[in-house]
């Protein structure tokens, strides 16, 4: 089907516009952060950071216990991400591969977990991490988070699992594999982009918790990089340049996380592999 | 993501396989199997969900009952109050204003972000290679923008001395702008957060809808096109009906999002001006945490959880009905 001129043009004029906006605040926080102060502040914004200088991220760095935090951040990230993969991947398979009583009313209480509003619970959590004297340590934390991310872990890998095909693992179990066997050997590695894909849900969700660990973790080197970036901003109040390098360095590391894992995960769905 | 995409997509395999070959039953794999399995399995999962859920919502509960403020809180004292706490809230104007509140800022942001998502994806799926990548790029930065850092970034773009955004309304004529204090007035700080919400949210429903297309059956599209169907009739009677579930499922976890938006509200003024910008969620926090009455946070937060589980019962009970259906239709195998 043949299209007129126009025709072809507006998506494509659209879609540049729309590519222009979803990118421009992006951009706009690195090129602050690269800019001198003189060039933020200026009348007309300067576009392009010509004159680039990295003493904003060097403001930001040297910040009171960056490194600390952003250690803190990472551990507790990593591991209520792969903490809540492997406990949601058993689940997962046993909601969609078996039968049993009581299924449904499991997958509802997932379901009414995944709205648990977390933000307003703080109080309730902090009392409970109080009485077991863990105020100020990262293993309170890092279970919680982990249970932040589980049930849309776990929903979401469902669908996962019921894209492999029965059939692959029944043959394998004729074969001669037990069923475990047969999920570690064959259903596993097939679920790989499918388990990438939704851990990035968990980074994302973990990296970026603020209410909880504002709440529990008060002592200066115990919190993670939300609260360090949100008292940064308070502290250096209009020195944007500086915040701006300060949520440069916060971001990064999700979005390249994220550059990445969203290829592998589109590439496993679209090169057929789940579909065998 | 492409999170809803596989739920779709794993339904109809399994309603193909289910026709075409239906392998051996679930769950009669052998004689000797052990019932227990699933529940083992589970059971990670589920105690999880009890210690680090269910024991604070319980705690949440009790406190909802209690007068708990700073001096209770130190001394470790709990004194009860009944339903105090229920009665003071709901008969309090603002709760109620609240609450009216959040449920238009989730339905604003919610069909902006249904809208426009569905139409950026389907116009992802109409655009050549090298474009739909360019696009699909911007889309991946933006949502990949951890929310405290892009909340951080929209007050830098809508700050009222050097924000780009005042400097180009000015260039664009409406001088007023030039030093406009978005945080200033309810309706604007409610803009600013809009702006910011949707522009986080959309790429998730446009890329994962542009999916979504990629399996639809494109015998159906040109049998549309050959009973003259238009772009819209398309829409309503092909691409539509094949991705309901993906659209409820969609809508629901934005209902979900939208509705517990937190440090978006919170960073870009703290429910201000005036308190006029809270939800539910920040009402919650800002009468529980900031003004050190715990008790009443409790209970409007479980208020809070109430509303939320009416908004989305009727999802909750569709899905349901259909897992049953699945499990009945299995059973009859």
């Amino acid at each position: 089907m043949k299209r007129s001129l126009a025709g072809r043009i507006w998506p494509n004029a659209t879609a540049l516009v729309l590519a222009a906006g979803f990118v421009f605040p992006v951009y706009w926080m690195f090129n602050t952060a690269f800019k001198p102060t003189r060039d933020i502040i200026s009348e007309d914004p300067v576009w392009f950071p010509f004159h680039g200088t990295f003493a904003h991220f060097a403001t930001a760095v040297h910040a009171p216990y960056f490194w600390t935090l952003a250690r803190n951040s990472a551990v507790v990230t990593v591991l209520a991400v792969v903490l809540s993969l492997a406990i949601a991947l058993c689940g997962a398979f046993a909601l969609t591969r078996m039968r049993f009583r009581g299924r449904r009313g499991i997958l509802l209480t997932f379901m009414v977990a995944q709205m648990a509003p977390w933000q307003v619970m703080v109080i309730s959590v902090y009392l409970i991490v109080r009485d077991a004297d863990m105020l100020n340590s990262l293993l309170p934390l890092t279970f919680f988070y982990m249970l932040m991310v589980l049930p849309f872990t776990l929903l979401t890998l469902r669908g996962y699992v019921a894209a492999v095909p029965r059939e692959l693992e029944e043959s394998a179990m004729v074969d001669g594999c037990t069923r475990r066997q047969a999920f570690l050997k064959v259903v596993f590695p097939l679920l790989a982009p499918g388990l990438m894909a939704t851990s990035l849900f968990g980074f994302i969700t973990a990296w970026n918790e603020f209410p909880l660990v504002l709440v529990l973790n008060k002592e200066p080197d115990a919190g993670t990089l939300p609260l360090w970036l949100s008292q940064f901003q308070s502290q250096f109040g209009d020195d944007w340049g500086a915040t701006m390098a300060a949520a440069s360095l916060f971001a990064v590391p999700i979005l390249l996380l994220f550059l990445f894992l969203q290829r592998k995960a589109v590439g496993g769905l679209t090169s057929g592999a789940v579909k065998g | 993501m492409a999170v809803q995409l596989d739920g779709a997509k794993a339904a109809t395999d399994r309603r193909v396989r289910r026709t075409g070959a239906p392998g051996a039953p679930p769950g009669r794999h052998g004689p000797r199997r052990w019932r227990g399995t699933p529940y083992l399995l589970l059971l990670p999962a589920l105690l999880a969900t009890v210690v680090f859920l269910g024991w604070p919502m319980v705690r949440n509960l009790l406190l909802s009952f209690q007068n708990l403020n700073m001096k209770e809180l130190i001394q470790h004292l709990a004194e009860w109050r009944g339903i105090g706490n229920y009665q003071e809230i709901l008969g309090s104007e603002q709760f109620w204003r609240v609450t009216g509140r959040t449920l238009v800022f989730t339905a604003v942001n919610v069909v902006l972000i249904m809208v426009l998502g569905t139409l950026i994806g389907l116009l992802l799926a109409r655009l050549g290679k090298k474009m739909r990548l360019t696009l699909s790029l911007a889309l991946v930065l933006a949502w990949a923008m951890p929310v405290i850092a892009a909340t951080t970034v929209f007050q830098w773009l809508f700050d009222s001395r050097y924000g780009v955004v005042n400097w180009v309304l000015d260039r664009l004529g409406w001088h007023a702008m030039a030093h406009y204090d978005w945080v200033g007035t309810q309706l604007s700080t409610f803009f600013v957060i809009t702006v910011l919400i949707v522009w986080q949210s959309l790429p998730f429903v446009a890329l994962n809808l542009y999916a979504a297309t990629t399996t639809i059956p494109q015998e159906l599209y040109e049998a549309a096109r050959m009973d003259g169907a238009g772009t819209w009739q398309v829409f309503a009677r092909v691409t539509f009906p094949f991705l309901r579930p993906f659209f409820l499922a969609t809508a629901f976890l934005e209902v979900i999002w939208v509705f517990g938006a937190f440090p978006q509200i919170f960073a870009i003024n703290q429910g201000g001006p005036d308190r006029l910008t809270e939800t539910l969620p920040i009402y919650a926090f800002t009468e529980g945490v900031g003004n050190l009455h715990f008790g009443m946070g409790a209970a409007i937060s479980l208020l809070t959880i109430a509303v939320l589980l009416a908004v989305t019962a009727y999802y909750l009970r569709l899905t349901l009905k259909q897992e049953a259906q699945e499990e009945q239709e299995e059973a009859a195998l």
